[in-house]
């Protein structure tokens, strides 16, 4: 194909990201496991890009892990969505910036039902008037957080102080990405690529230097599946599902996975540490575990930002290999400190067991 | 009740079944059906019968708690049905009407509701720092277990605002808007679910013998949350 029918075939899998003034909606499981990565993005989007983007401390979860696990009924869901949308209208914003896969799942499926079930939209107004007083605007434009960062990834590397190439010879880093079900699976026009081709991460890894790696398993779920791993019992489904995946990108030996997701970093951080517990078995080099990164804290170790800031000593699997690569330097004595710089303690083992 | 006249209710169900022709490309793409006894294909074959009977063994049957709503089927299908929101209208509809308490792994929806419910109403989150007890989050690790017992200092440290006033990471959401997210479960019935949740759980409690350990059944929960009969897998 000639590279205009190329561009043309391209055409169906962009997507409209806002430029600038974002109502801000944080994820309950990226702050409860990387709340660094939140205020990286902030701190991204505030000092590198200078935009405008506001967060109201009154805006709650979604709902969505309890709806995706079957206790909150749609129109619950519906209302407390609405609710979020009331908050960003009644503050003058029209752009939602979503933290989170899930919440961004949902959103986007509500706004849709609404479309295609108008009597849903008039049910939820009269729930949502009826509950709080509250009217609302729907958003003009939907992004997830990444869609953000992946929009700016040219000015981040203009201002980036490191890249994702190994310091040592020269070559690209070899980065796993995992987009997260939910991003464009269910609503594909709605993702950087659609479920096809999602690009909202190789934009980013390509753009910084690093090389992308095209797996088997490259688009299978990291096994979250809500009540999957909610529940003890049902755990096994999570870690197979993630082990599948770490046998499929094996081979092709990764220096990173970066996760698009705030759920699947950590299953793929801490189901690494329980297949070597459970089975002796580590998928990095020198017995080591594969880093797992969110996409803010990879934007920001190439911004030059301190890992320890991000919070990369909330992670299981040691980032260290990664650091190393990227000629990043880091004082390991502070991994473990508070923020007036005394020490915590440590975690009885970080990484795998080697 | 006509149990597919009441799944017909469900805006979810009306976009998730257009028109299955059993083509098993849902059963191809899904990771419950690698891991489970379990097949997509097979339940929207019998939704589509519209075979009463066969849809009531399904809403008290383990099969329909298997998904885990990644919703793969969803790109996949070439017909435009999504398994995934079939799935979410029967649950929705064997909790209303109690069914769910006859799997083992319907019954575990009392844990669920509990912890991630009870957090919505109460503090505004799903999640809680609170939750990850190491005892029941062993995987979590040792890094889970350090962040675990040194929450405030952790967290203070990577910059989140865990219990304070304002915005940022964890803050304490206002007693003004948790009362606001409280009402929007009282008028959407929200409350009702759960209210069932809890009443036909009970009841299944007393009769598997259970005590109400205060009216709370926390044997019930544990035995709920820590028990697998090895059944469910695919062979």
């Amino acid at each position: 194909m000639k590279r205009e029918g190329k561009i043309q075939v391209w055409q169906d899998y962009q997507k409209e990201i806002a430029d600038d003034h974002y109502f801000y909606v944080r994820s309950c499981i990226r702050q409860n496991f990387f709340p660094g990565s939140e205020q990286t993005f902030l701190k991204i989007l505030r000092k590198e890009l200078n935009k405008d983007i506001y967060e109201n401390p009154h805006h709650t979860s979604c709902s969505g892990i309890g709806y995706h696990s079957d206790i909150v009924p749609f129109d619950t869901i519906q209302t407390i969505v609405a609710r979020q949308f009331a908050l960003m209208t009644e503050a003058g914003y029209k752009n939602l910036a979503v933290s989170c896969i899930t919440s961004f799942g949902i959103y986007n499926e509500i706004i849709e039902t609404w479309k295609e079930f108008p009597s849903e939209l008039e049910k939820v107004r009269n729930f949502l008037k009826k509950a709080t007083g509250r009217e609302f605007e729907i958003p003009q434009n939907v992004a997830h957080a990444s869609d953000i960062v992946y929009k700016f990834r040219q000015e981040i590397a203009e201002a980036g102080k490191n890249r994702l190439v190994n310091q040592k010879t020269g070559e690209p880093l070899k980065i796993v990405e995992h987009i997260g079900c939910h991003y464009s699976k269910m609503f594909p026009s709605k993702g950087v690529g659609g479920a096809e081709f999602p690009h909202v991460l190789v934009g980013m890894i390509e753009s910084w230097g690093g090389e992308v790696v095209d797996y088997p398993e490259r688009r299978h779920c990291c096994g979250f599946g809500f009540r999957q791993y909610l529940v003890m019992s049902n755990r096994g489904y999570s870690v197979s599902n993630s082990r599948k995946k770490f046998e499929s990108m094996e081979p092709y030996k990764p220096d990173a996975i970066v996760s698009n997701c705030p759920g699947c970093p950590m299953f793929l951080d801490r189901w690494q540490y329980v297949i070597e517990e459970m089975e002796g078995k580590t998928y990095g080099e020198n017995g080591q575990g594969i880093p797992v990164l969110t996409y803010e804290e990879m934007a920001g170790l190439v911004l030059g930002y301190n890992p320890w800031d991000m919070g990369m000593q909330m992670h299981q699997t040691n980032v260290e290999p990664l650091l190393d690569k990227m000629g990043i330097k880091y004082d390991p004595d502070l991994k473990y400190t508070r923020k007036d710089g005394k020490m915590i303690g440590k975690p009885t083992m970080v990484g795998c067991r080697c | 009740m006509e149990l597919y006249q009441e799944l017909t209710k469900d805006v979810r169900f009306v976009e998730g079944l257009k028109s299955c022709m059993n083509c098993g490309v849902c059963t191809a793409i899904c990771p419950a059906a690698e891991f489970y006894d379990y097949d997509p294909r097979i339940i929207a074959g019998i939704i589509q019968s519209k075979d009463e009977k066969r849809i009531e063994e399904l809403l008290k049957s383990e099969t329909i708690w298997y998904c885990g709503e990644c919703m793969s089927c969803k790109t996949r299908c070439p017909r435009g049905n999504t398994v995934g929101l079939i799935i979410m209208a029967l649950r929705a509809l064997s909790q209303e009407l109690g069914y769910f308490a006859e799997s083992e792994k319907g019954r575990q929806q009392l844990v669920i509701k509990r912890v991630i419910g009870g957090n919505i109403v109460t503090k505004g989150y799903c999640l809680l720092p609170e939750n990850l007890v190491p005892e029941l989050h062993p995987e979590q690790g040792p890094v889970g277990e350090w962040i675990y017992e040194n929450k405030e200092e952790v967290y203070e440290r990577v910059g989140a605002n865990y219990k304070g006033d304002g915005e940022g990471a964890l803050r304490k959401i206002p007693q003004e808007s948790i009362d606001e997210i409280s009402r929007i479960f009282e008028i959407t019935g929200g409350f009702n679910r759960f209210d069932k949740i809890e009443y036909f759980s009970k009841k299944k409690a007393e009769s598997m013998g259970f005590p109400e350990n205060g009216d709370d059944y926390t044997d019930y929960i544990n035995h709920t949350f820590t028990t697998n009969n090895g059944k469910h897998n695919r062979q």
